[in-house]
């Protein structure tokens, strides 16, 4: 990066503004031919705002964006894409029942006479792209038939239709496994080694500090800095974005153990989970670690009531019990925080009281007539317990931030007065600030003697909340490790299949 | 306060479209003809919605649970021929009950379909819609039924009678949307429905039991049926196969125009009366300013475009969406 070159692309002072909300204030951003810039912040932070009108979704009130030292307008993401500014979204937007092919090209056909598509030529280019790209399906395949990761490839794929300047990765890796994301990111370094400059936007720390060169961060609509990868550190980056330095180390305080409350006995569902045995004590948090498809999730939904296993016991206070049901498994005091917040865990329709209160309605009533002024009560009490940052009970789920949206789930369920909490995913998609806060709460729940179940794929947070971790391969359990035992080499190996002599 | 919302894209007037629709309606309409504002015509305008307007009370339900009932139309052909029938043969207080069984039946059959199979509902209730239909002309060997002695038999009071001057369907059917509305605004279980419509898979993580929610709406609709054919049968004392024809469209376009979501989890009963009462009168005030019948069909639907088009401005804060 010499200082005569010029960015590939720059924006200067811009302000979006929404009616009530000032989107963006006056934010400046570039990126440098073969630079990766990483762009963070919370979320509302705007980023995805200033991303959209980098993509012509959106039209700045006021700034510039300059590409290649001349001032542009864009109107639709077409036309930034002819200027050579690519946006990969976070969200896929692909067209599940067509080929590849055809997405890659996707409103941009390749033509012949009277308007018939052209396969020759879009199989050929796109066979080429997706050559360029290593991946080994052929654009000839339909999408809906290939894994998530290869759809991101296509995704990808598309972005290389035209001479790209700029592309944009709007949290790539949310549903990548480990490999998949060595994939992405040589991607990213080729792109990179051609002169492309990339936007990075995601909320993993590891990630920005392997790929970027520098950071810019938003907070509050408003650009709060840029720094050199190399000279700063997560600390830095995170009181940048949160205002404040935040706490990363365990806790550590030392709480007794209680019985134990749950157990399981040589669980399997084929060909999901075999022969899962463990148990859980009160006051407990056991971490169960593993890759995506380990079957930690079956585990849990099975322990609800969601899946039926096809052989093994589960033991609620050391008795067996019969979970046919979610309800069964509310009754015995189970209670699961899914994966999906926003579509396993809230009605996004539905205000924040009745989210909160919806699996013990039938019980809040006066006569015929849910109560009111009982719902309200649990409500405030659990708002104020997570501190929940909503105006009012009124306020619908949809517009709540993730971390306030997984604590009204978290809420649901302790309102019940559950003996196991499972949680899975605590943290996914939800910004450094309030993942720290979540990470407490489930220790300070351990702590009041509920017996806690914690599903992770991010290794810091699973060694930050556990008492016990359980590295899960394939369907089986590999190794159980206390907190004190555990080290970051022994758990990869475990997840990855390979299987070491038990060390006392 | 009210420009500034009116700047962002005028939500604040799209929020409440149907009510302001309504009014301009009626101001057209009573400029227009001196007898559209008279008391004998709002009741009378009152009296003849109440059959739809039952109806819709039961499909807002099922709606709002995230599904559709289209077969409510030849619902309502099977049950007001059944009871006119059976009023002859076995007398009004056999033929009543039995009615609203074999109707709740049809219900179950949709609720069961849909509700525990999770088959979907336009499908099934469009074929519901013909297969009840063939019921009906099966039944009837494709005649006319009437009731003889129209004047001797208590039966009359539901469609021709009245306490304190008020027409007995219009108390049916609002008794039936105060009852309604109580259950989907206080209940536990209208609660269960706005969650199963706006959320299934999160209502299942929750505990609640999704299929018997959906059946239950089914039951209720066809409930909803069974109470507009007592109506119905009463007030004409005879039946024709296919009476109920083209009323699920009616019912449909009422619910909608009320704002109840298509997609399930928002809507509201009073709403629909309010879409009810509007599409009556918007046939009603065409009929007094000498228009043929047939052009009541095109302004509905015009009146039904306005209304899904200001409910999604709304949604979006603005009137015009240049990307989605």
């Amino acid at each position: 990066m010499s200082d005569q070159q010029e960015p590939a692309l720059r924006l200067k002072g811009i302000v979006k503004t929404f009616p009530g909300v000032r989107a963006l204030d006056g934010v400046d951003f570039e990126v440098m031919p073969g630079e990766v810039h990483a762009l963070l912040g919370e979320n509302g932070a705007g980023k995805s705002t200033l991303m959209k009108v980098l993509a012509g979704m959106h039209q700045p009130d006021e700034g510039q964006i300059i590409i290649a030292g001349k001032p542009v307008r864009m109107t639709t993401p077409i036309e930034a894409k002819a200027q050579g500014v690519v946006l990969i979204h976070q969200e896929l937007s692909l067209v599940p029942e067509m080929s590849a092919a055809e997405n890659i090209y996707l409103g941009e056909l390749p033509l012949k006479r009277f308007g018939r598509v052209d396969w020759t030529t879009l199989f050929e280019r796109s066979n080429a792209i997706l050559k360029r790209l290593n991946c080994n399906f052929r654009g000839e395949v339909t999408v809906a038939n290939l894994s998530i990761a290869n759809q991101q490839m296509v995704e990808i794929a598309r972005a290389l239709t035209v001479d790209a300047r700029v592309v944009v990765f709007d949290e790539p890796t949310a549903s990548l496994t480990d490999a998949e994301k060595v994939v992405l990111f040589e991607i990213i370094n080729d792109l990179k080694a051609r002169g492309v400059g990339i936007v990075y936007i995601s909320h993993r720390m590891d990630e920005i500090f392997t790929l970027s060169d520098r950071i810019t961060v938003l907070r509050d609509g408003a650009y709060r800095g840029t720094l050199t990868t190399a000279d700063t550190d997560e600390d830095e980056v995170t009181r940048l974005m949160i205002g404040r330095s935040l706490d990363l180390s365990r806790d550590t305080a030392e709480h007794s153990l209680g019985e134990v409350v749950l157990e399981v006995r040589d669980l399997s569902c084929a060909p999901l989970f075999k022969k899962i045995s463990f148990s859980v004590r009160a006051g407990e948090v056991v971490g169960f670690y593993g890759l995506v498809g380990a079957g930690r999730t079956e585990i849990a939904e099975t322990l609800f009531g969601l899946r039926s296993p096809d052989s093994g016991e589960i033991l609620v206070d050391g008795s067996p019990v019969q979970i046919n049901a979610p309800a069964d498994a509310i009754k015995l005091g189970i209670s699961l925080v899914p994966e999906n917040r926003k579509e396993q865990g809230l009605v996004l329709s539905m205000n924040c009281r009745d989210n909160m209160t919806l699996p013990q309605v039938q019980n809040l009533t006066t006569g015929p007539f849910v109560s009111s002024g009982a719902e309200i009560a649990i409500f405030d009490k659990y708002r104020d317990k997570l501190e929940i940052k909503t105006p009012s009970w009124r306020q619908t789920t949809r517009v709540l931030s993730g971390g306030n949206q997984q604590k009204i789930v978290i809420g649901k369920w302790l309102s019940m007065h559950p003996r196991v909490l499972i949680v899975d995913e605590p943290t996914r998609g939800i910004d450094v600030g309030s993942k720290s806060e979540i990470h407490m709460l489930l220790r300070a729940l351990a702590a009041q003697g509920y017996a806690v179940i914690v599903i992770s794929s991010e290794m810091p947070e699973v060694l930050r909340v556990s008492d016990r971790i359980v590295a899960m391969y394939s369907g089986q359990i590999m190794r159980e490790f206390t907190a004190e035992q555990v080290t970051e080499d022994s758990l990869v190996q475990a997840i990855s299949g390979i299987r070491t002599s038990e060390v006392a | 306060m009210l420009l500034n919302r009116l700047k962002a894209g005028g939500p604040a007037i799209a929020k409440q479209g149907i009510l302001v629709a309504f009014i301009l309606f009626m101001i057209v309409f009573s400029l227009m003809s001196d007898r559209f504002l008279t008391a004998d015509n709002i009741m009378s305008v009152f009296r003849q919605s109440a059959i739809i307007g039952v109806m819709a009370v039961g499909v807002t339900i099922v709606v709002i649970g995230g599904n559709l009932d289209l077969s409510v139309g030849s619902m309502l052909s099977f049950a007001t021929v059944l009871v006119v029938d059976l009023h002859d043969k076995i007398g009004p207080e056999l033929a009543i009950p039995i009615m609203v069984l074999a109707t709740l039946c049809l219900g179950a059959i949709n609720g069961f379909l849909i509700g525990i199979l999770r088959l979907n509902s336009l499908i099934v209730t469009l074929g519901m819609l013909s297969a009840i239909q063939g019921l009906v002309l099966i039944y009837s060997g494709g005649q006319n039924v009437d009731i003889v002695d129209q004047r001797g038999t208590w039966f009359a009071i539901f469609g021709r009678g009245s306490v304190l001057g008020i027409a007995a369907p219009i108390l049916i059917f609002g008794l039936m949307a105060i009852i309604f509305h109580v259950i989907m605004s206080t209940m536990p279980f209208g609660r269960k429905v706005y969650a199963v419509g706006g959320n299934p898979t999160a209502s299942v993580f929750s505990g609640i039991p999704r299929s018997r929610v959906v059946f239950t709406t089914y039951l209720i609709s066809a409930l909803c049926v069974a109470v507009a054919a007592i109506i119905l049968g009463s007030r004409v004392m005879g039946s024709q196969n296919n009476v109920g024809q083209g009323y699920e469209l009616q019912v449909l376009a009422a619910v909608i125009l009320g704002g109840t979501s298509l997609l399930g989890g928002a809507g509201s009963i009073l709403k629909t009366v309010l879409g009810v009462l509007m599409l009556a009168f918007i046939q009603n005030g065409l009929i007094l300013m000498g228009q043929p019948y047939y052009t009541q069909w095109l302004v509905t639907w015009v009146v039904i475009i306005v209304a899904v088009w200001l409910d999604v401005a709304a949604k979006r804060g603005r009137l015009f969406s240049p990307i989605a």
